[in-house]
């Protein structure tokens, strides 16, 4: 590993570290350090350690798995596929969840987190599909313009579909949640299975990532290289497809974080793959930490949608992405 | 040609005009087709003039001019940005136009624009023009580097449209439950509550703008063929393109000002009409806009019975027809 990606792992895991903390003392209600640190060393039943420990603890940990999550399969995408503007939200994977999370949230007994996550996973499944059936069938296919037109479409019909459900079971508040996102029902269940299901495919895409370097060098010289590019392709989306479906379930449509924080890894530490894509984890984590505790600060004591910092952040890199790309 | 023009327009008029009996007589109270005639003549009891005057046919007058007016924004984008894609829904200009509209029904103090006062009422189409020219200009702005790249304009469009929701989506927030709600329904496209105050004030303008257009078809037929032909021939290409954006601008806006962000019927309409008629401006656009026509009032109609009492807002209807359709469009054009 090189100096620079050292120095940029523990800048980053330092910031994480120094935002976690933060997150967990500040909202509302400001619990001071000392509480804070006894709620995990010495627990008591306290108002105040009963509120670091149920709820923000878990809602740190969330966030920053969340966050690092999103940048890691942003920068998967972005290496298989070659194309700058790739990402989970902009391709439509993360709304086709919405809508399974939408039709499942209508039917009453099957309501709650597993079955959330279930269904989450369902739908991302399904529009993953479509993105991988669309995107598999040629190289032309990957062109900027094309894949994001086709995700915006994507996007909308999940999407509109979802409010047509929503509308019509009464829930159209809870659907803006899920639209926007947010961390709001994060606690321990949520922990465990983005640490688990999250966690173990983010290991496997750990040992991807040399296969996903071949890849990243165009289609001729990877095959020439021995390595068949549909093939890491269709893993990366596999795997791709149950971790975006952990952050749906978790915390609703993020945007643009899949898509900014890759590029900034890159710009920093060169194009290898095997050190962007735990940097993009770590980068992630930083950014939706430090969002979150922005949405929960500017306008206290209420809460601001997380994604909509996230869009104000990603809009203008998205249009300079845009620009720079010739026409 | 002409003879297949002909033919082919005077069917959809006949089809506009079935579309319409069909939203006249649907409703949670069921009108028959002579009781609809016999009322439209001046011989309806009370509640069927109630119901068909006050209540059903502004709403389909409404819905048709925003058909007309959205097909047409569409043809000119499709033709300017020489993208068949393009689409003010898409692009971003809706979103500006529906940002406007927001702010002013907050500041008009009123709950939702059923009890909006005249003067905002007025006001409206002419704040929605202007929001709807900044996203515009703001689109253009930021895509112009050494001239304009039509891939990057919609890419710019679809970046733009996310940041202007992104703000609709805020301001929102500050809103009352209910009027959140109501102004979710109305982002998402609605004809809800239209009555003939619209119909006036959106009318004119749209007649008067898709009249322009239409004046200028020669034009736009030869902008089809490529800017350096299009010089050859006598256009002055930069000139024409913002006026023609400048119609496409105000038509989109209008229709957004009564009927809220109704993405793909800008598409669906001239796509199809290019498929009856072939490419010509002359005929596609009043096929377009007839086909529009009839695809907003049945969709209406649709969305508003289907699950009565409740209501869907129809541009999500629309939404649903229209993306398998787009989808279909993009995996065609590939080869």
């Amino acid at each position: 590993m090189n100096k620079k990606s050292v120095v940029f792992a523990a800048v980053l895991s330092v910031t994480a570290l120094i935002g976690l903390v933060l997150a967990v003392s500040v909202g509302a209600k400001t619990i001071p350090l000392k509480t804070v640190f006894d709620s995990i060393f010495h627990y008591e039943e306290v108002l105040d350690m009963q509120l670091v420990r149920d709820g923000r603890l878990p809602r740190a940990i969330c966030t920053a798995l969340v966050g690092g999550f999103l940048g890691i399969t942003g920068a998967m995408m972005q290496g298989v596929t070659r194309n700058p503007i790739a990402e989970p939200s902009i391709m439509g994977i993360s709304q086709g969840a919405t809508l399974a999370v939408a039709i499942l949230s209508a039917s009453q007994t099957l309501y709650g987190l597993l079955g959330n996550s279930l269904a989450a996973l369902l739908g991302a499944f399904i529009s993953g599909m479509f993105v991988l059936l669309f995107s598999m069938q040629n190289a032309a296919n990957m062109n900027i313009s094309r894949l994001v037109l086709a995700g915006t479409a994507l996007s909308t019909f999940f999407i509109s579909l979802a409010s047509m459900i929503a509308i019509l079971t009464n829930k159209s508040q809870n659907l803006a949640f899920w639209v926007t996102g947010g961390f709001r029902t994060a606690n321990w269940n949520s922990v465990w299975l983005a640490l688990i299901v999250g966690g173990t495919c983010c290991i496997l895409a750990l040992t991807l990532s040399k296969r996903i370097n071949v890849v990243n060098l165009g289609e001729d010289v990877a095959i020439g290289l021995g390595e068949n590019p549909v093939r890491v392709r269709t893993y990366t989306l596999l795997l791709i497809i149950p971790i975006c479906a952990v952050c749906v379930s978790i915390a609703g449509n993020i945007a643009f974080v899949g898509l900014i924080v890759p590029h900034i890894v890159r710009k920093l530490i060169g194009s290898d793959y095997r050190y962007i894509l735990p940097l993009s984890f770590l980068l992630g984590a930083d950014l939706l930490i430090w969002a979150d505790i922005a949405a929960r600060m500017v306008n206290q004591p209420y809460e601001t949608p997380i994604g909509l910092f996230t869009s104000i952040l990603g809009v203008p890199f998205f249009l300079y992405l845009v620009r720079k790309e010739r026409g | 040609m002409k003879k297949k023009y002909i033919f082919i327009f005077s069917c959809l008029c006949v089809l506009l005009l079935l579309a319409f009996l069909f939203g006249l007589s649907m409703g949670s109270y069921s009108i028959g087709p002579s009781e609809i005639l016999s009322t439209l003549f001046g011989n309806g009891s009370k509640m069927q003039n109630i119901a068909i005057f006050n209540i059903r046919l502004p709403r389909i007058c409404v819905a048709i001019a925003v058909g007309f007016a959205l097909s047409c924004s569409g043809s000119i984008l499709q033709t300017i940005t020489k993208n068949d894609l393009a689409e003010p829904g898409i692009i971003g200009i809706n979103a500006g136009a529906a940002f406007a509209v927001v702010v002013l029904i907050s500041y008009g103090g009123a709950n939702y624009y059923s009890v909006l006062g005249n003067l905002a009422l007025f006001l409206m189409p002419f704040v929605a023009i202007t929001g709807a020219l900044l996203a515009a200009f703001l689109i253009y702005g930021l895509s112009y580097r050494r001239g304009i790249s039509p891939v990057r304009l919609i890419l710019v469009g679809i970046g733009v449209n996310a940041g202007v929701n992104a703000f609709v989506t805020l301001y929102q927030l500050n809103m009352s439950k209910g009027d959140y709600n109501q102004a979710l329904t109305w982002i998402s496209g609605s004809l809800w509550g239209s009555s003939w105050k619209y119909f006036y004030l959106i009318a004119p303008i749209v007649l008067v703008f898709f009249g322009l257009t239409l004046y200028k078809n020669r034009i736009l037929d030869v902008m089809d063929l490529g800017d350096e032909i299009a010089t050859g021939l006598g256009v002055n290409v930069e000139k024409e393109q913002s006026w023609l954006l400048f119609y496409a601008v105000v038509l989109a806006a209008v229709a957004t000002a009564v009927a809220g962000n109704i993405a793909f019927l800008g598409l669906l309409g001239p796509h199809i009409a290019k498929q009856l008629v072939g490419p010509v401006h002359r005929r596609k656009i009043p096929i377009a806009g007839l086909i529009s026509a009839i695809i907003i009032v049945v969709a209406d109609t649709v969305s508003k019975n289907l699950f009565s009492p409740l209501e869907i807002p129809v541009g999500i209807t629309i939404s649903i027809l229209g993306v398998p359709y787009f989808i279909y469009l993009m995996m065609r054009t590939k080869q």
